[in-house]
């Protein structure tokens, strides 16, 4: 097997297919690794280590999707990234009313410590870092992988791994949120001073530009409110009290790498010019990792089509292609299968065998930032930041000098909202006019009625399973202990200087379930209702 | 309980009073299709008319005011009230159709029972104008009260469909110029009482200041309301956090007994009367004049168009024959 | 001022998933085509549905899902409906896989429209499913 992020196949030196050395990097600075960071965070990119090769999995039970992170880091994957499903991310049990129809069917059922403990069962939590896709109930899923950890032997110390947590763009873009925007920010902020204290290893927040992306915006769209974002939790933390070089260097990204090949890898690098500008000039951060913005990339979801999906390999390739090139930490690849269904076990093996194509066979990670210098890069890179600068002084005076308050008044009014659907919109007509051409969907349709290959279904098989789960579980615990920790929630939720996390530690110890914290909190901070735009 | 389709309108009068839904709900449907159907509706209707408190809530986009009428109406309707709201937007001009958003911002009094009905504008002029008033009537005979009109404060149309109700109340906000922008609008002299919407944000007291100053002002040059019976009140509310609400409420119900108390209600619910009268003439006459103008362009060799003419003389020429002859 | 009644249509996301994109889509789709749309918005229930279908006198109703669902919660509407005596259609979009659109028309689901549709099929989808029901 070999170990993707070390890089032992690079045998006798960096050379091309025919034997040419090359260096590390060319052209004049600021080169890679230098401030302000355009050519990546570091300077030697991937000839010291490999990006890792993350791939996002859940479904079913807890069991299941363990099943599948087995198999994922057998076939070379550096990482794990849970996905959770439906009820789990907006807060509720498997046995909650909602949750009727979709337990375990697009990613995985969480209801107490309990499904943690099946769900990385076998995985070594001290060298495997692992990401969670939560956001509403974060600070609990969090509580539950440290219990689960600590009740396994593990240090909470010694984790690794990022919680989304990025509510923000819930507002804006995805809707998986539970409660309004400021308790919801004060919980993100918990979750900071909890990590920055106790996890090193662990990064807080993803901040996250993919899901606005796929629900439809532009790429300097993406970018800007992504950043806004990142500078809103900045602001929070820093108003909490914490100081900037504390935090920040665990603060990471999460972009989308969607079709156009040039505009991607502009994006990326405009993006870790205007942060690092940004934490430095704005936020007065003085330690170099604040300045450094690493993220994450996953290809573009909602350009995977239905029609013939075996082109979605060639998609994904590209997109995954522009992450590289853009100098991504980590990524994940789509599953070709994905417009049709849940990924299945050869369409995800086939996407992860991708990144090991670009990574081990084309070269492109012999040198860092090998576009850079291009004319058209380097002005995509320019406009790229131009956007965005013009979407920050907007939000600026929208919060009267804070890009928090900017931020707020934004989710208020709709304005991010507005301008997604309107982008989408426009996408959509292009395509529907002839304007732009989707491969297989509006043009070269030959071949579109092939036969399908074998999809992953999940029956309702695996929502009687996990019910009768959940009552044995709250069969077995202590009734008032459980009680007892909803009420120190309770109090704790109402006074804004008390970080929630020990109160939550307690109460998912005491196998307290996702859905009886989450309303517990409801009472205290509300449910957001959002004012659609439509 | 037979399916509404095979049902006549008697019947669904009678159901309606009765209070189902769906009976009132089709009966609505008539009204605003228009025509035939809608007269025999209005017939239908008319006896039963005149209990409910007709209130009509207007403000710029985005002032919350949806989640105002949430807040209020689920507050009636815990009081023992039956709330019922037409949820007014605009159609598209280009293709007719029309995204009506309200029941979103408007989740919890659907779940309170409040009633509520979205109507697009169906663009052709003046039709909002009449229908409304006719599909008011419809909730008023099915027992509804009061019943609230929700327009966005942007066009003539949609102040005077407020200002044709017993109570208008007029949604500001703080920080968007809103009381400047409402005045421009009209929506000063028609307003009988002010929300003043959001007032958590830092600015409020500035907008509430603004109102008042022009308040002074209209008073001053005789802009206010003709009809008023005081001194349009001021209330403050935050709808997403209930504050200032049941002022809100308290403001309309005094506002109504004002009303009474001062004799002006009858003679408000005659002056809307006769605007609803006029709207219909008007219609009447549009549709008649278009009627005779196309005959006139359409037979060229009675003589009826003569290009050399000034369109205003020919214009002249048929209103002759529109008025003396109710067949052309 | 009774000729052309504009079809009105309720769109809901039944379920949990915020994917609200084609939902939106869709709906400027049915607006340019015409119609009349009651937006609901996300995380509506076959009750909040019925009780929208009911007060605006809908004449067909169009759920959105990307939850892997469709199988459960696409006849739990359909039955809801007749439940309640309302004739209305109904159409699903949202990942459907081939195979089970045979399930959902067998269970009453008068169409379904997957990712990426072109506006003219939404809209002839919506109009096939009101003139199906005899409108």
């Amino acid at each position: 097997m070999v170990n993707s992020d070390s890089r032992t196949d690079s045998g006798p030196g960096f050379r091309t297919l025919s034997g040419i050395p090359v260096d590390g990097v060319y052209g004049d600075g600021p080169l890679p690794g230098e401030f302000p960071y355009t050519r990546g965070v570091h300077a030697e990119m991937y000839r010291s280590r490999l990006w890792t090769m993350r791939m996002f999995a859940g479904f079913g039970t807890a069991g299941d999707t363990n099943a599948r992170f087995h198999d994922l880091l057998r076939a070379g994957g550096t990482g794990v990234s849970t996905a959770f499903d439906m009820p789990t991310l907006m807060g509720r049990d498997s046995d909650h009313s909602w949750a009727l129809g979709e337990v375990g069917r697009a990613g995985v059922a969480v209801d107490t410590v309990e499904d943690m403990v099946d769900l990385f069962a076998g995985i070594d939590l001290g060298s495997i870092s692992t990401s969670m896709t939560i956001n509403g109930p974060a600070p609990i899923l969090l509580a539950m992988y440290v219990a689960m950890a600590e009740e396994g032997g593990v240090e909470r110390s010694l984790l690794s791994g990022t919680l989304q947590n990025d509510i923000l763009k819930e507002y804006q873009a995805q809707k998986e949120y539970v409660f309004p925007p400021r308790p919801s920010v004060r919980l993100v902020t918990d979750v900071i001073r909890f990590t920055t204290a106790e996890m090193p290893r662990w990064n807080p927040v993803s901040i996250s530009g993919y899901h606005i992306r796929e629900a439809g915006s532009t790429a300097a769209h993406e970018l800007a409110f992504t950043l806004a974002n990142g500078f809103a939790y900045v602001e929070a933390a820093m108003a909490a009290g914490l100081d900037v070089d504390d935090f920040a260097p665990r603060l990471s990204f999460f972009f989308n790498s969607h079709n156009d090949f040039f505009e991607e890898v502009g994006k990326f690098r405009a993006a870790r010019r205007i942060w690092a500008n940004w934490m430095r000039d704005r936020y007065g951060a003085t330690d170099e990792r604040s300045l450094k913005l690493r993220f994450h990339t996953q290809t573009a979801g909602v350009s995977l089509t239905a029609q013939q999906p075996e082109v979605n390999i060639a998609r994904v390739a590209l997109q995954a292609l522009a992450g590289v090139m853009g100098g991504t930490q980590s990524l994940h690849t789509d599953s070709h299968d994905e417009a049709l269904a849940l990924p299945s076990e050869g369409a995800a093996r086939i996407a992860l065998r991708t990144q090991q194509v670009i990574a081990h066979e084309t070269g492109v990670a012999n040198v860092a930032d090998p576009l850079g210098g291009s004319h058209y890069v380097e002005w995509m890179t320019d406009e790229m930041e131009r956007r965005a600068t013009d979407v920050f002084t907007h939000l600026d005076d929208l919060g009267g000098g804070s890009i928090l308050e900017g931020v707020y008044a934004g989710i208020e009014s709709g304005w991010f909202a507005g301008e997604i659907a309107d982008a989408a919109y426009r996408y959509e007509r292009e395509i529907n006019a002839g304007d732009r051409i989707v491969v297989g969907v509006n043009a070269f349709t030959e071949g579109n009625d092939a036969e399908r290959a074998r999809l992953l279904r999940i029956g309702q098989e695996t929502e009687d399973l996990q019910l009768k789960r959940l009552a044995t579980v709250k069969q077995a615990r202590d009734d008032r202990a459980v009680a007892d920790s909803l009420r120190r929630v309770v109090a704790d939720a109402g006074n804004p200087t008390t970080n929630l996390m020990p109160a939550l530690m307690e109460a998912v110890t005491v196998r307290t379930t996702v859905g009886e914290i989450v309303e517990a909190l409801e009472g205290v901070f509300g449910t957001y209702v959002e004012q659609a735009v439509i | 309980m037979a399916p509404v389709a095979d049902r006549n309108i008697a019947e669904l009068v009678a159901a309606a009073r009765g209070g189902e839904l769906r009976a009132t709900a089709r009966l609505l449907t008539f009204v605003e299709r228009g025509g035939d159907l809608a007269e025999q509706v209005a017939e239908a209707t008319h006896r039963h008319v005149g209990n409910a408190h007709v209130v009509g809530l207007t403000g710029p986009p985005g002032s919350g005011k949806s989640t105002l009428t949430a807040a209020w109406t689920i507050l009636l309707a815990e009081n023992g009230r039956r709330p019922a709201v037409l949820a007014v937007d605009p159609s598209s001009p280009l293709t007719g159709g029309a995204i009506l958003g309200d029941r979103v911002r408007m989740a919890g009094a659907t779940a309170a029972g409040v009633f509520i009905r979205s109507v697009a504008t169906r663009g052709h002029a003046g039709g909002l104008a009449l229908a409304v008033p006719g599909m008011v009537r419809v909730l008023d005979m099915a027992g509804f009260d009061p019943v609230i009109v929700e327009t966005v404060g942007v066009g003539q149309v949609e102040v005077d469909v407020t200002a044709a109700t017993d109570t208008a109340v007029v949604v500001v906000t703080p920080g968007m110029g809103d009381a400047v922008q409402a005045n421009k609008a009209g929506l000063l002299e028609v307003a009988d009482l002010f929300a003043v919407n959001k007032f958590d944000r830092p600015d409020a007291a500035d907008v509430r200041r603004d109102l008042e100053l022009m308040l002074d002002l209209s008073k001053l040059t005789g802009h206010g309301r003709s009809d008023a019976v005081a001194r349009p009140t001021i209330v403050s509310t935050v709808a997403t956090t209930g504050r200032g609400v049941s002022e809100l409420a308290d403001a309309v119900d005094t506002h109504l007994e004002a009303l009474l108390a001062a004799g002006l209600l009858e003679a408000r619910r005659e002056g809307r009367r006769r605007a609803e009268v006029r709207s219909h003439l008007e219609h009447l006459v549009l549709a008649a004049s278009a009627a005779v103008v196309e005959a006139a362009f359409g037979h060229v060799v009675d003589g009826a168009e003569n290009p050399d003419e000034p369109p205003g003389v020919t214009a002249r020429r048929l209103a002759e024959r529109l008025f003396t002859d109710p067949d052309s | 001022m009774a000729d052309e009644t504009p079809v009105r249509v309720v769109l809901a996301k039944l379920g949990l998933d915020g994917h609200d994109r084609g939902l939106k889509v869709v709906a400027r789709m049915l607006r340019d085509g015409g119609m009349e749309v009651v937006y609901l918005g996300l995380r509506q229930t076959t009750a909040s549905i019925i009780d929208a279908v009911e007060q605006e006198d809908a004449d067909v109703v169009g759920i959105s899902m990307l939850n892997a669902g469709h199988l459960t919660l696409g006849p739990l509407m359909v039955d809801a409906l007749a439940d309640a005596g309302l004739d209305v259609p109904v159409v699903i979009g949202g990942i459907v896989p081939d195979e089970d659109r045979p399930i959902l028309a067998a269970a009453g689901v008068a169409g379904v429209l997957g990712p990426g549709s072109p506006a003219a099929d939404v809209v002839a989808c919506v109009q096939a499913a009101v003139a199906g029901r005899g409108h």
